[in-house]
């Protein structure tokens, strides 16, 4: 088994084909969206492909440190960022092959006039542990 | 069976803070004991299903004292304390009403965070097992052994018979029941079931204003989510499937506080709470007493939170325009400020601010519920918009 992050986000990747922002979709077009993404979180649990899955918040920040004594800087909300991520979900499957096939199926995702979204989502496998045979 | 293995469940926590108290009694410091009913308690979860007691609380008590030696024995550093507790242990006596009062002081000691606070009232009041705990906040189990442990270490110093705070008391209830969380564990459940063991131990208005509210809110839980999990505002909500029970519960809790003429900020927010519950539809609410209410409050405990929600109901008594002045004077950083403004703008007739203000507020949404809700509004009046032009045309 191995394990991929999937990426969505806010901006940054390339352009959906379907690229309509949200709150221009109609309510029922929002609804069956929601619904599909449950659907599909549901679906991998049942396979007992899913690990995690959350949102973020479109606000947030950068921080450093600003050496010892003083408060660490801030910079944000984001504003210089180009690349925002939107929510992440963990799977455990079996191969790559499994893993661009289910991106697929979340990026098939109902849209604006009930069409796929067909929006770009980041794969990136995890560097997991050493296994035991190495030779 | 199943509904057996339940009925043992809730006696079994139902028992805790008393077997904790006994194990104190006897002589053990707080945070071995503590460990040591959580030996127990989860010794109990494996064995009762199968193989009931006659005497639950015996049974914990003597599981809970045998715990305790063996960790004092394999604790070397504690040989002292050893001493002492190899010796035949007194009968502990039934703990009284103040003994209950001072376990919640003690779980809820200003000198914890509210997050440890929390872990640990659930854990020795509460008689859930740590795994529960962290599966009820979505962390790992681990995580929250430490939180309970270090809470336990900052504890050391605390003497166990000092007067409490009944304020942080009442606080870290009012956390654990306003955590949005859903999983095996029902925490708003939890909280209401720690405020009646606290409300039967303490005479205090404002602990009966809490427990009032609690019951209220609870009363709407069934209405406030659709099956699929998304947002149902009061106002929409199909007001026949309101707890009343629960809310006769509340509102007599409610009457009794209000009657000792010690009004606190829960006393007025159970209040407000009532005054929705009394409305069989929502054009039926009493939003002038609702306003004078959120005045009360304000008094007490003035909060952008509070002038925001004042506004709303500001909104609803005296027209969008009162509501849109009153939020004229709400800090712009509090949450929910955009979702309030959207809502009297779309009242207001002004459709294009609200669906801007709509799409702001699913931005800003501090949950995934919220911003779902506030997505579909922003939709919603877009649409609107777009019908209107369509007929413009």
């Amino acid at each position: 088994m191995a394990k991929y992050l999937l990426l969505k986000h806010y901006r940054g990747a390339p352009n959906a084909v379907n690229d309509v922002p949200m709150d221009q979709w109609t309510p029922e077009e929002v609804d069956a969206h929601i619904q599909y993404m449950n659907d599909f979180a549901d679906r991998l649990e049942g396979t007992g492909e899913f690990v995690d899955g959350q949102a973020l918040s479109p606000n947030g920040m950068w921080v450093r440190s600003d050496g010892a004594g003083k408060p660490p800087v801030t910079d944000g909300p984001f504003a210089e960022t180009k690349d925002l991520i939107a929510g992440w979900m963990v799977i455990d499957v079996d191969s790559q092959e499994r893993a661009i096939e289910l991106a697929g199926e979340l990026s098939h995702a109902p849209g604006a006039g009930g069409a796929p979204i067909h929006e770009w989502l980041e794969v990136r496998p995890f560097l997991e542990s050493a296994p035991t045979v190495t030779e | 069976m199943h509904a057996e293995t339940e009925v043992d469940a809730e006696l079994l926590r139902s028992l805790t803070p008393q077997v904790l108290h006994v194990l104190v009694r006897r002589g053990a410091d707080f945070a071995t004991a503590e460990d040591a009913v959580q030996d127990a308690l989860v010794n109990a979860v494996s064995v009762w299903p199968d193989d009931p007691p006659r005497d639950p609380k015996g049974w914990l008590i003597t599981a809970s004292w045998h715990a305790f030696i063996d960790r004092a024995r394999s604790d070397t550093s504690r040989r002292n304390r050893e001493r002492r507790v190899d010796a035949e242990p007194t009968a502990g006596s039934a703990p009284t009403v103040d003994d209950t009062l001072r376990l919640y002081f003690l779980c809820a000691h200003p000198t914890l965070t509210p997050t440890s606070a929390v872990a640990l009232t659930l854990r020795a009041l509460g008689g859930l097992t740590t795994a529960q705990i962290a599966q009820a906040y979505l962390v790992p189990e681990s995580t929250m052994a430490q939180r309970i442990s270090r809470a336990k270490r900052t504890l050391a110093g605390a003497a166990f018979d000092q007067p409490g705070d009944l304020t942080t008391v009442m606080h870290v209830l009012y956390l654990i029941f306003n955590e949005g969380y859903s999983g095996d564990v029902d925490l708003a459940a939890e909280a209401i079931r720690l405020a009646r063991q606290l409300h039967a131990v303490v005479d205090d208005a404002e602990v009966d204003g809490l427990l009032a509210l609690m019951l209220l809110h609870h009363a709407r839980r069934d209405a406030r989510l659709r099956p699929d999990g998304t947002l149902v505002t009061l106002a929409e909500q199909d007001r026949s499937q309101w707890d009343v029970a629960l809310i006769t519960e509340g509102v007599s809790t409610l009457q009794t506080a209000l009657a000792r003429d010690r009004l606190g900020p829960y006393q007025a927010q159970a209040a407000i709470a009532a005054l929705h519950a009394d409305a069989p539809r929502v054009e039926d609410t009493d939003w002038v007493q609702i306003v004078s209410w959120y005045d009360e409050l304000l008094r007490l405990t003035d909060t952008p939170v509070v002038r925001l929600n004042r506004a709303v109901a500001v909104g609803e008594a005296d027209g969008a325009p009162a509501g849109l002045a009153a939020l004229a004077a709400v800090d712009e950083a509090v949450p929910r400020h955009s979702a309030v403004a959207a809502y009297l703008h779309e009242r207001n007739g002004d459709l294009r601010t609200a669906a801007h203000l709509y799409a702001d507020a699913a931005r800003h949404a501090p949950n995934l519920q919220e911003r779902d809700h506030q997505t579909r509004q922003a939709a919603r009046v877009n649409q609107l918009l777009r019908d209107g032009e369509l007929s413009e045309r």
